[in-house]
């Protein structure tokens, strides 16, 4: 899917990253701590989170992330999205809960990035 | 023909609590890595071990330094801190052991898996400490 695509399914505000919309997407993970998105996220993938700090965008920075969805309708602080913008990394904002987020996108075809982690 | 081959050597110095900025000398650090043209994976895993040790030294102690040196086919991240120590290095290896605070934990990190990810981004993974005196991680 497509970012743009992504923000149609999910009723979303594109915070950063406007002229990114056109980025392909096929695995996302779903976190709020961020360690495990440090051990789990693939390079390429989604991050959904319901976490709002400047860590978000570092831990995508530094792990690859494509791109950041915001759920629960959470606000974004200025300090964290001047962060977005000048490492460049789309963020898109929506009222779904974590939950519903990943399930609409699983039900387009967006897959885990991984589907279980090894023992 | 003399075969060149990338090499850096730096060292950052970071602030313990500054939670605001924590981060950036790994940003940094990673910026480096990628300008010297090494393979976006190893860009990546070396990335993601300065990062851990970084919320590390900014969680923990009062302050650090993270020196990066690259040779050849390696790359050395070397953590410092001067803090409170670790009593039981074993103990602090177990995932999800911590003694966070609720700031670390506010900030999507203090859940026992720091020191676990940074052994498994690396081949080679080193750690001592004094309790009182501070811990250093390569």
């Amino acid at each position: 899917m497509t970012l743009h695509e992504i923000r149609e399914l999910l009723e979303a505000e594109v915070v950063v990253g406007e002229e990114q919309l056109g980025m392909e997407v096929k695995t996302a993970f779903v976190a709020d701590l961020m360690s495990d998105v440090l051990a789990h996220g693939k390079p390429g993938s989604l991050l959904i989170t319901g976490l709002t700090n400047s860590q978000v965008l570092r831990t995508a920075d530094v792990s690859d992330i494509s791109a950041v969805i915001i759920g629960r309708g959470k606000k974004l602080s200025q300090e964290t999205i001047r962060l977005a913008e000048m490492i460049n990394i789309p963020i898109l904002t929506t009222k779904y809960i974590l939950f519903e987020i990943a399930g609409k996108l699983y039900s387009r075809g967006i897959k885990g990035c991984i589907e279980k982690v090894e023992s | 023909m003399v075969n060149h081959k990338p090499s850096y050597e730096g060292c950052h110095t970071i602030v313990g609590g500054n939670f605001d900025n924590a981060g950036e000398v790994s940003g940094s650090i990673k910026a480096t890595l990628k300008q010297m043209g090494l393979p976006g994976a190893v860009v990546r895993r070396a990335a993601m071990v300065a990062y851990e040790s970084e919320i590390n030294i900014v969680s923990f102690a009062r302050k650090g330094m993270i020196r990066l040196h690259v040779v050849t086919d390696s790359i050395l991240i070397q953590a410092i801190d001067e803090g409170p120590g670790i009593p039981d290095i074993e103990l602090a290896m177990c995932p999800g052991y911590s003694t966070a605070s609720a700031k670390v934990k506010e900030m999507g990190f203090g859940a026992g898996m720091g020191l676990c990810n940074i052994k498994s981004f690396s081949d080679i993974f080193e750690i001592s400490s004094k309790v009182g005196r501070g811990t250093s991680s390569k």
